[in-house]
């Protein structure tokens, strides 16, 4: 299925190649270059690209193309599935997923490829597999018996990270106190699904290590409280070539838990060429090239609302852009998940210790948008 | 050009190294490179040394070097020689990477990459499976044609391996040895289908993507594995899963007939097209019967919905397209939700579940509508996104939600990507064509789009308009007004033809401006495109059909301009039209029909999605992502006009497993027993166990004779099988719901030592099934429980026991939360049943459970809980129970017993009663008492059962040789000595009874 993989970085340059079946020259890749520079966004690169006698899909992560080489038809998505998977594990083994710990770790990266793929087809994918196979470099090997969940929630959409260290066979069974909100859900393949058909909880027994248990949906029936809300004024004037900015952030049905990581990013038309603003809390940048302001406020103080405020400089002679920018907001909230799902019990079976667990909820912004 | 290119990035001096390095043989003669390559040579040589010391740390060191070079894609081939000696390293982690060396170069050292044959041979034949997989993976990437035999022997064998993992192996290898030679497909074929027999869930995927691979056609070999297929995928590996979805969806629609037929109305009828062929079904097929859908469709149906939750996108979309092209109408909708939630998942992801989603959207509104938001553009999403999220929205407008659409389309239009912006104009032209409520608004808005400051946007919107315009002309002689001032700001090319067009149409409309605009184009008509050249003439031709009076010197003007153009295609239609128009005694009849012919009324061209033909390739695929049918693609064929013989499926079941028999056959015994038993017990309360236990062994024995008769029953005629299936699912519901709760091991231990269960038990032998009392309903205040051994391998973990539970509610109120609670002894390994939330008045169901009694018959102490009641009960296994059957040869069997000899052994002269002296009896009465299996003999005076106990598999052995009396000598020879003269206690007692 799958046949060769390259991985390109933002300049072009083809750093790691792998052949599952024959070789097949990198010379394939110009055809992805020539689509890449038509995109000018790496972002905009359509994944599924067709040449002559191959087909190519890639994704983009971390600043870095996964471009894969394929001859005969198959499901785009899996092989898209399984280059994510590839930086997934990655990241998994050595903490990020970048041109330099890829090249360091080149020997490893080559044996994770050679275990996941078997003639083009995924072998053994799965994180705890790999690692009894493939030792991660520098890996601390304790088996201590600590079970942590992390509930982190965006928006109405969610994910319940699981951080498992159990030794032995544990049969673990969590439960919801309102499994109801629960509109959508995907599991990791080792939850039981018709458990959770029948009974609404999830039963599984866990790999070890950090995985995604489950990701979920909330009905949108249940209006989402959105935890802070924006006063803002963008406005361009056409005589003086100048433009005015005004944005407030206030704290709205945040339950009483403070609003941290507070930052605002603006896409600023082409034709504003700097910024001369002041920001009541926190700093902000503006990036002439790219176009971007960003605003990092930090923490929400509730008595003394943040806000940024001043002049934009515009370049003369063009016409004002018609469509104010929109605003992207990120914040996080500790201790809070703003769906409202509480985590009510996690019991284990199968195994004699007693384990540690604890829960931890964050709220944070996933894509919050705000049209001006 | 981009290799070079490429490697010239790599950066400073060492890319030059590079260079040089990458063609050896040539780059000697490059003086550039040259001075820096010798000292590259030398790092070669360096490696080479380090290869040939004796450390291996310095070997290691040196092959990671390599495996750095081959990841750069730098060629190391020329140390070959020196590689490949290590390949009978004892260094695992060495040796690991000589193979990866091995398999990128052995094709181009084919000689060289001999040596080392050998070695792989030598390693299939180690006794750990992970060297011996590893064997064949190496040896089967090795693209070396002389070696095809001794592949084609290895995959042979490594699929009869006792390792599924192994045997998961052998099916990778098949596709390579398929590519690199496929004159043996024949021989290929044969190991497929073995393989697909194959019960383990390791195999399945990797199997069927071998037989998709090698032999897609056979549609034959599948048959008999369909149904196991279908029970085994929720387990399977989710790579697996994907692939045998899709070769799933293939097969029903070989197999099954239409689901669509029935439900085929008004609604279909706008899809004609698509479902031509089965619209001419139709008719015969509704008039002769009902549409019943084939158990083994719903089957399918039932077991992948599930995986709509599996985390793996592929998946996802792999039950996404199989219920599209599968299921019921009515049931295609239940994919939705979960399509959407792929949305939200990577950029990559969601492109082609967008592209899927705008096909399904044509053809099936009512799925998408609630989610439309989903589908609203975000400023930062990619263009493709962006593009492919206005197709869905305007495939999803009707008049409902068309305000809240515009009104998004409303903010696109002012979006700062203008590419994106004219898509929406584009957008907004289609929903005004197919909504005529809201056509004057779109056009007005259009209108309003003129005065535009961005020229694509402007540019979009005349072509738009133009377009509408066409649809209902009459109204709107303003418009065109309004564009032909626009005119001379518009330079778009496109546009301006689309003017042009427009004033030629509907000149008698603007009888004023078109001469006018006509007059301004003859002096720029040499600057201008070809598209507007093209439409100049057009205009030119048709004014001086209408106005000849005005227009006739223009229009010579521009033909003559015409006439030498550059471009043979303005030559060509200024020649036409000359000969059209301006009658001479040249031209033929057709100049008098040149008004009919230029300014006849034009159909108005129909704004149809990109995605209208995309679903003649199946969705999900590579071909419907690219719009082109990619290479190996196969043609989702068409529905059966008739069903082919569906028995082909069934699956012959040698000897009939109790629980395998027809569904209210099994109910009604279930109900005999359950009622003998009743009266038994309801009349004597007060009366012995001993009366009690004999009334059960009647029940069982009626019993026996229902299940000996209801197979021959209903083996043969076909119309039969609708009632057998169910039972068959009902029972591999067991299966399935328990597989589930096995998932674990798979994450655990790289699901090997799992599988080894299947070792040579033989899942279902004959045995009568005793139902034993649990609890009884006075005790259990209401609930009565009984459970049986169905004596099959326990799906739980294979030293366990399977037990089935029937829970009946004789009470008059329902019982809820019935569970399992402590158990005792402490360290007994009891699997429980998921908890039931509510059973009925009069309700019974049958829960599976596992217990691993450790080969000793103590019971197994437990509670029994309801919400509100415990009741303490015990599982006390009779000896036999705590078998599995195996089968193993005569000689085997001989074998066996000579090496438990001596204290293994365990004999008996027993007196039978004369009725059990036969063959058949003897049979009987042993498979009553235990679970072992019939060793064939050869001497009639000699009967051999073969089994092992299921927590440790140690063999137990009994053998049985008549005497000329009526007395035998029964042996048993078994390393459980206690287990041994507990079986022959039982055994003897069941031969003295008549």
């Amino acid at each position: 299925m799958i046949h060769s993989l390259f991985v390109i970085n933002h300049l072009g340059d083809i750093f790691l190649e792998k052949h599952w079946k024959s070789v097949i020259s990198r010379s394939v890749c110009d055809y992805f270059f020539e689509a890449r520079e038509k995109a000018v966004d790496p972002e905009n690169v359509p994944p599924v690209l067709q040449t002559p006698h191959h087909y190519l899909i890639s994704i983009y992560r971390g600043k870095l193309f996964f471009l894969s080489v394929i001859q005969t038809e198959v499901p785009p998505l899996f092989v898209i599935e399984f280059l994510h998977r590839v930086a997934d594990t990655f990241q998994d083994y050595f903490g990020e997923c970048s041109e330099s710990v890829i090249s360091d770790n080149v020997v490893i990266v080559y044996e994770l490829l050679e275990e996941m793929l078997d003639n083009g087809f995924p072998l053994a994918t799965e994180s705890n597999v790999l690692k009894e196979m493939i030792r991660p470099p520098n890996i601390l090997r304790s088996v201590v018996n600590t079970l942590t969940g992390t509930t982190v929630s965006a928006e109405i959409q969610g994910v319940i990270e699981a951080c498992v260290k159990l030794s032995g066979m544990p049969d673990l069974t969590m439960s919801f106190m309102n499994p109801r909100l629960l509109d959508d859900v995907s599991f990791h393949p080792c939850v039981r699904f018709r458990r959770w058909e029948s009974e609404r909880v999830l039963s599984f027994i866990p790999p070890d290590g950090n995985f995604t248990l489950m990701t979920y949906h909330i009905s949108s029936q249940n209006l989402v409280a959105i935890p802070v809300y924006v006063k803002q004024s963008i406005s361009f004037f056409e005589a003086g070539s100048c433009g005015r900015l005004d944005i407030t952030i206030g704290p709205k049905q945040t339950m009483g838990k403070t609003v941290e990581d507070l930052k605002v990013t603006v896409h600023m038309p082409k034709a504003v060429l700097n910024a001369n603003l002041t920001a009541s809390q926190g700093n902000y940048t503006y990036d002439f090239t790219t176009k971007l302001l960003v605003w990092d406020i930090g923490k929400l103080n509730p008595q003394k609302l943040p806000n940024l405020r001043g002049s934009l400089s515009m370049q003369t002679g063009v016409p004002n852009p018609e469509e104010n920018p929109s605003l992207n907001i990120d914040l996080k909230i500790q201790q809070l998940a703003i769906s409202g799902l509480k985590v009510s019990r996690l019991d284990m079976y199968g195994e004699t210790y007693k384990p540690f667990k604890g829960v931890k909820y964050v709220t944070k912004a996933g894509k919050f948008q705000v049209r001006t | 050009m981009s290799t070079g290119v490429s490697y010239n990035d790599q950066g400073g001096a060492e890319a030059a190294v590079e260079a040089g390095q990458e063609s050896t043989p040539t780059s000697s003669s490059t003086g550039a490179a040259f001075g820096l390559f010798s000292a590259d040579f030398k790092k070669n040589e360096d490696l080479k040394e380090m290869l040939e010391s004796n450390k291996e740390s310095l070997k290691l060191e040196a092959m990671k070097r390599i495996v750095g070079l081959i990841a750069k894609g730098k060629s190391a081939s020329e140390l070959f020689p020196a590689v490949v000696k290590n390949v009978a390293s004892k260094n695992i982690e060495l040796k690991k990477l000589v193979y990866v060396y091995l398999v990128r170069y052995a094709e181009k050292q084919q000689d060289l990459a001999l040596l080392s044959i050998s070695t792989f041979q030598r390693a299939l034949k180690d006794p750990n499976q992970f060297i011996r997989a590893s064997a064949l993976r190496v040896l089967s990437s090795i693209r070396v044609p002389i070696i095809v035999p001794i592949m084609m022997l290895a995959i042979k064998e490594a699929a009869a391996d006792l390792s599924p993992y192994v045997r998961k192996t052998s099916a990778h290898a098949i596709q390579k040895l398929y590519s690199l030679d496929p004159d043996q497909k024949e021989q290929l074929i044969e190991v497929i289908e073995k393989l697909l027999k194959d019960k383990s869930t390791l195999v399945a995927g990797s199997v069927v993507m071998a037989f998709e691979e090698v032999c897609p056609d056979r549609i034959d070999l599948i048959h008999k594995n369909y149904r196991k297929l279908c029970n085994l995928l929720v387990d399977v590996e989710e790579w697996g899963q994907v692939v045998i979805i899709s070769m799933l969806t293939r097969y029903a629609r070989t197999q099954f007939t239409s689901p669509w037929t029935e439900v085929r109305g008004a609604e279909f009828d706008e899809n004609k097209a698509f479902y031509d062929s089965d619209s001419e079904e139709k008719k015969d097929q509704t008039e002769a019967k009902p549409y019943v859908m084939d158990p083994d469709h719903r089957l399918l149906l039932r077991n992948t919905k599930p995986l709509l939750q599996s985390r793996n996108t592929a998946v996802v979309m792999a039950v996404a397209q199989l219920y599209w092209h599968l299921a019921p109408k009515h049931e295609v909708s239940i994919v939705t939700k979960s399509l959407v939630r792929l949305l939200r998942s990577h950029r990559e992801v969601q492109y082609i579940v967008l592209q899927n989603i705008a096909t399904m959207s044509i053809q099936r509104k009512g799925m998408f509508e609630p989610f439309i938001k989903s589908f609203y553009v975000r400023s930062t999403d990619a263009t493709h996104i962006k593009t492919l999220k206005l197709e869905i929205l305007t495939n999803l407008a009707n008049e409902a939600n068309i305000s809240t659409i515009l009104r998004e389309f409303q903010t696109y239009v002012k979006s700062q990507d203008k590419a994106f912006a004219a898509a929406t104009i584009q957008a907004i032209g289609r929903c005004a064509t197919n909504i005529s409520e809201v056509t004057d608004t779109c056009l007005n808005g259009l209108v309003l789009l003129l005065s535009n400051r961005d020229e694509t946007v402007v540019a979009e919107s005349i072509v738009v308009i133009k377009k509408l315009l066409q649809t209902q002309p009459t109204q709107h002689g303003d418009i065109i007004k309004h564009m032909a001032k626009l005119f001379d700001n518009v330079t778009v090319p496109m546009a301006r033809a689309s003017i042009l067009w427009l004033m030629g149409e509907y000149c008698e409309k603007v009888p004023k401006i078109a001469p006018d605009v006509l007059r301004k184009m003859a002096k720029t008509f040499t600057a201008e495109e070809d598209i507007v050249k093209l439409q100049t003439v057009n205009l030119a031709a048709k004014l001086y059909l209408t106005n000849s009076k005005q227009t006739k010197l223009l229009t010579q003007y521009i033909l003559n301009l015409g006439k030498y153009d550059q471009n043979y295609d303005i030559r060509d239609r200024t020649r036409f039209i000359r000969q059209l128009i301006v009658p001479n005694e040249k031209s033929g009849a057709l100049s008098k029909y040149a008004r009919r012919i230029l300014l006849a009324p034009k159909p108005a061209p129909g704004l149809e999605s990109a995605f209208k033909d995309r679903d003649r390739y199946q969705l999900g695929t590579l071909s419907h992502s690219l719009n082109l049918k990619a290479t190996g693609y196969q043609e989702l064929p068409d529905w059966p006009a008739v069903a082919p013989d569906q028995s082909v499926r069934n699956v012959e079941i040698v000897e009939p497993c109790p629980c395998v028999c027809t569904e209210s056959g099994s109910e009604s015994e279930e109900e005999s027993s359950e009622d003998s038993e009743k009266t038994s017990s309801d009349s004597g309360k007060s009366s012995s166990g001993s009366e009690k236990s004999s009334s059960e062994s009647e029940s069982d024995q009626k019993k026996k004779k229902k299940t000996k008769k209801a197979p021959q029953k209903k083996s043969k005629p076909a119309g039969d099988r609708y009632t057998e299936i169910p039972a068959v699912c009902h029972s591999l519901k067991h299966c399935l719901f328990s597989q589930n709760d096995s998932k674990k091991p798979t994450f655990r231990t790289s699901g090997i030592s799992l599988f080894y269960m299947s070792f040579q038990v033989t899942t279902s032998s004959f045995g009568p099934l005793k139902t034993y009392e649990l609890l009884h309903h006075m005790t259990g205040k209401g609930l009565s429980a009984k459970y049986h051994f169905p004596r099959q391998p326990c799906l739980f973990q294979p030293s366990m026991v399977a037990v089935q539970v029937i829970l009946t509610n004789s009470s008059d109120h329902a019982l809820e939360e019935i569970h399992i609670g402590d158990q005792s002894p402490a360290s007994l390994n009891i699997h429980c049943f998921n908890t039931i939330e509510r059973l009925e008045p009069g309700a019974s169901v049958t829960v599976s459970m596992g217990i691993d009694f450790s080969d000793s018959t103590q019971a197994a102490n437990f509670q029994l809980c309801t919400k509100e009641d415990q009741f303490s009960v015990s599982i006390q296994p009779a000896v036999g129970e705590l078998l599995m059957a195996s089968t193993m040869t005569e000689q085997d069997f001989c074998k066996e017993q000579g090496k438990l000899q001596g204290m293994n052994e365990t004999s008996a002269t027993i007196t039978m009663a004369t009725a059990n002296a036969s063959r058949q009896a003897i049979n009987k009465q042993v498979l009553s008492v235990a679970n072992v299996g019939e060793v064939p003999s050869s001497q009639n005076n000699f009967s051999r059962f073969a089994g092992q106990t299921v927590s440790s598999r140690a063999l137990v052995l009994v053998s049985l040789e008549l005497s000329e009396s009526s007395g035998a000598l029964l042996t048993i020879n078994t390393e459980k000595s206690v287990m041994a003269s507990m079986l022959l206690q039982d055994l003897k007692q069941a031969f003295a009874q008549a």
